[in-house]
């Protein structure tokens, strides 16, 4: 059984303005221990995705479909329910360490909190278990640091120290979502490092979300790319980096500027913006902006596979 | 150099504050840009990259006269812009622009595209007629890619990409000679930054712009600067041409830096590339003595504790504030599965 398996989700929010489609029509599965990441721009449902298998999408948005974990649909759990897997099974970690960590609470009672909460622990043995989660994250002097509240951090350790929660109780799958975005390039490559070692060291499945095709090639070994709420390719990483087959993926791969290339080389922009979620074109709703669009491509796209679960939807065979 | 446009002259930025609240008796000096010193010539584009709280926005604004230089000098022509009264700098602005970071932050939402990128005309000339006005806002809007028809339109009905393009139009239309970028694409994504790169590279070359860019993203830097000043604390590391920079950098943070930025290659990400870094930046408010870099620094030796490197400039006209340039080589390595 997959560790979680999302079928047909979709997600819509009502506004003054009319439905938004945020999600279209989302399957994917992810079994223990894999890392996948969910790459797209700002629009693109890359978070809402997650927000929506974690119960946590804004009131006025609605989710449809399937989110199995362990084989038990998130989406119709209840409250109580949920929280039993939120925070020790499932964790989360976002951007913005300093919204997501308690201000007026020192990093013990917030550490502590949970593993009460989840595991029953005792203070002292809590306790204990957090400092050396404090440690694992490379806090230095962990049981002084514990006492502190979190704006005595720098922000690179406050997301050590969010890595750290989110690990406390060895969860199964753990969402990331853009955990090095906020950060410094050298704290970045702290922090991804983190993340790759403890990958290393336990079982835990990654869902890393972000827009920085940079981080991904080091930190997961398949990719999903999305663009205005939809899948419009998957695969290895791999395969998605050398032989990207959908003209988005493909331009994407192009507009970021590298140093691992010459600097002569020019960047490759995407014409054009992205469309409005209010107003979806039919059928391929990258076909504004790709240079490959044909009166064809006002048709829904058929899904096309390549090897070792490579996948695209392109009316091109080979793609670009 | 000669032939610069603007040169900067250990330029200083201090803020003071009480530590502990109004009542403390003690103020504290926070030095947020230290004796930074560079020239820019005409058309040319100088880079300048350095993490949060290295002083690379303050050292923009003081360029402007936005904060306050608490000392040294910035020759623009010639003529030291630190001190000058606030009439005759307004002036100044003319020739001087900057583009900020969030697009849609930076224009007010209640004004139409024609009032926004107006607004420079009318500030300054006042007595133009309305439809010569009309006439070079259009013109500016093609320049950076916009629909002329779309003047009366809002910044809430345009994308990040579109509004940072009315920002540049804004920055542009009193054909100004130097403009400073401050961060102008982290805010937009990677589809859109890849356009607006490509529209500040073409208008630098066709109108000779001299061009300030500050950003952290070293790869996007190197895209558009001839030159490139490293900053660290509030401190000049380096400052070196490009193609030198990103091969051999002259200074260990730079080489910690380049060395840091993540590679959009599966291949080469899973090599495990060790910046050298140890430890958290310091703080500003409490530089480390020496070199300010020292205690982070694979390659520190005792004279970098006690003494402060000047930035000093090497035979090929590359500057370096290390002890040790000479003797380091710290060529960024060919990628393994390339070589």
């Amino acid at each position: 059984m997959p560790l979680l398996q999302l079928k047909d989700l979709n997600v819509r929010f009502d506004t003054p303005e009319g439905e938004v489609r945020a999600v279209t029509n989302m399957s994917f599965t992810i079994d223990a221990g894999e890392s996948l990441a969910i790459v797209g721009e700002s629009g693109s449902g890359k978070t809402q995705t997650m927000l929506a298998v974690m119960g946590l999408l804004a009131d006025n948005g609605r989710a449809s479909g399937e989110a199995l974990f362990k084989g038990r649909d998130l989406l119709r759990m209840s409250a109580p329910e949920l929280n039993r897997h939120r925070g020790s099974e499932i964790a989360m970690i976002f951007q913005d360490s300093m919204t997501s960590l308690n201000p007026y609470l020192r990093v013990e009672k917030q550490m502590t909190e949970v593993l009460a909460q989840h595991r029953g622990l005792g203070r002292a043995e809590a306790r204990a278990h957090a400092v050396e989660m404090l440690a694992a994250v490379r806090i230095p002097d962990p049981e002084r640091r514990i006492r502190q509240y979190p704006h005595e951090y720098s922000g690179g350790m406050r997301q050590r120290v969010m890595v750290a929660m989110a690990l406390l109780c060895r969860p199964d799958l753990l969402i990331a979502d853009e955990p090095t975005t906020a950060l410094d390039v050298t704290v970045q490559a702290q922090i991804s490092q983190l993340m790759r070692e403890l990958r290393a060291a336990s079982n835990t499945a990654i869902v890393l979300i972000t827009h920085d095709l940079g981080v991904v090639a080091g930190l997961c070994e398949r990719v999903m790319v999305l663009y205005a709420g939809e899948v419009v390719e998957c695969g290895g990483v791999d395969d998605i980096y050398d032989r990207p087959r959908h003209p988005y993926t493909r331009g994407l791969l192009e507009s970021v500027p590298r140093l691992d290339q010459p600097e002569e080389t020019s960047l490759r922009a995407i014409p054009g913006d992205p469309p409005n979620l209010l107003a979806l074109p039919g059928g391929c709703r990258f076909r504004q902006r790709c240079p490959h669009a044909s009166d064809a491509c006002t048709e829904t796209p058929p899904l096309r596979a390549g090897g070792g679960g490579h996948r695209w939807r392109c009316f091109l065979e080979d793609g670009a | 150099m000669s032939g610069a446009v603007l040169s900067v002259r250990d330029l200083e930025v201090r803020f003071t504050f009480r530590d502990g609240g109004v009542f403390s008796p003690g103020a504290r000096t926070l030095a947020a840009v230290s004796g930074i010193s560079f020239d820019l010539g005409a058309g040319e584009a100088l880079g300048i990259v350095g993490e949060t709280g290295c002083g690379k926005s303050t050292l923009a604004r003081a360029i402007l006269g936005l904060v306050e230089p608490s000392g040294g000098q910035v020759l623009w022509l010639g003529e030291n812009l630190v001190g000058m009264d606030s009439g005759a700098l307004r002036r100044k602005r003319e020739e001087l622009q900057i583009i900020f970071q969030d697009p849609l932050a930076a224009l007010d939402p209640r004004m139409t595209v024609r009032d926004i990128i107006a607004e420079p005309l009318r500030a300054f000339y006042p007595k133009m007629p309305s439809p010569e006005v009309d006439d070079r806002v259009r013109g500016m809007m093609r320049t950076v890619g916009l629909l002329p028809d779309q003047i009366n339109r809002y910044p809430h009905e345009f994308s990040g990409g579109q509004c940072q393009r009315i920002g540049i139009a804004r920055a542009l239309v009193l054909n100004p000679r130097l403009v400073i970028c401050d961060e102008p694409v982290s805010a937009l994504d990677v589809s859109i930054q890849a356009q607006i790169i490509g529209l500040l590279k073409d208008l630098q070359r066709e109108l000779n712009l001299s061009l300030l860019f500050i950003a952290h993203d070293l790869a996007v830097v190197r895209h558009i600067s001839d030159r490139v000043m490293v900053m660290y604390l509030g401190r000049a590391m380096e400052i070196a041409g490009r193609g030198n920079l990103y091969r051999r950098p002259l200074h260990p943070y730079t080489s910690a830096l380049i060395k840091a930025v993540p590679v959009p290659d599966p291949k080469l990400a899973r090599q495990v590339r060790d910046t050298g870094l140890t430890g958290d930046m310091p703080s500003v408010l409490n530089p480390p003595a020496g070199c300010v870099f020292h205690d982070r620094c694979p390659y520190r030796v005792g004279r970098c504790e006690a003494e402060a490197p000047v930035l000093r400039r090497l035979e090929n006209g590359d500057q370096v504030a290390c002890h040790r340039a000479e003797e380091l080589d710290l060529t960024i390595g060919k990628p393994s599965h390339l070589s």
